[in-house]
């Protein structure tokens, strides 16, 4: 397992091959990569700022990783979240999750993503022009961590 | 002495990154706010909506009592990923 939060842009491949390295009995290997799209509902924007909590951020993304390894069953898992400023178009987040059978890869990887949005301090602000606005939760995001969790209890 | 740390809105508000604060007897995060809100309307402003409360970063509800060394941190809903 690693994660890293960095304001440095980080490398795919090199990140599938760490995962991969670290998981040599895994059938499947999922990974998701987040970019910064160049508009929001409103219009278009010119990036965006990312601020985190150092300590509590690495914490939170360490704890909710190795919570979908032992969930899931999965061979590995790993998370690179960026933050700082940045441009339309960049990577933002990473995700990778290996498991013997793509299934279980498939829903670790959704699982982090979804849970990420809810349980890891991490703020975004979008700018137009030089104006930044701080970005609002979507209740679509509850909406999909409330659902893993409403299954878990099951 | 607590630490009180605030983040993204809550920090630009309140002006202050960091806080310290000076209690003799027990409180809770509810008090603890209480105390902040009366003390600075900055600081009311800001934990009047919706905030996100940790407790050496560990999140917690506002009953959570506090300890002298503690660090308590205020922020709003996260939107990362």
């Amino acid at each position: 397992m690693f994660i890293a939060i960095q304001e440095a842009d980080f490398c795919q491949a090199e990140l599938y091959q760490q995962l991969r390295r670290s998981s040599r009995d895994a059938g499947a290997i999922v990974t998701f990569t987040g970019l910064v799209r160049d508009h929001n509902p409103h219009g278009k924007i010119n990036g965006l700022s990312l601020e985190h909590y150092p300590g509590m951020t690495e914490k939170a993304l360490s704890s909710l990783v190795t919570g979908a390894i032992t969930q899931f069953e999965l061979t590995d898992a790993a998370a690179v979240h960026r933050v700082g400023r940045l441009h339309n178009d960049e990577q933002i987040v990473w995700v990778g999750c290996a498991a013997l059978h793509r299934r279980a890869a498939f829903e670790g990887a959704m699982y982090i993503m979804d849970m990420l949005k809810q349980s890891v301090p991490l703020w975004k602000k979008e700018f137009v022009g030089e104006q930044g606005h701080w970005v609002a939760p979507k209740a679509s995001d509850d909406a999909a961590a409330l659902a893993w969790l409403s299954n878990k209890k099951e | 002495m607590i630490t009180v740390k605030t983040f993204a809105q809550i920090r630009e508000l309140t002006g202050q990154a960091e806080h310290q604060v000076v209690f003799t007897n027990p409180i809770n995060v509810d008090e603890l706010i209480s105390q902040l809100s009366a003390d600075n309307e900055l600081w009311a402003e800001a934990l009047s909506g919706q905030v996100l409360v940790a407790v050496n970063q560990t999140l917690c509800d506002r009953s959570q009592v506090l300890h002298k060394g503690d660090e308590v941190a205020f922020f709003p809903p996260v939107t990362g990923g």
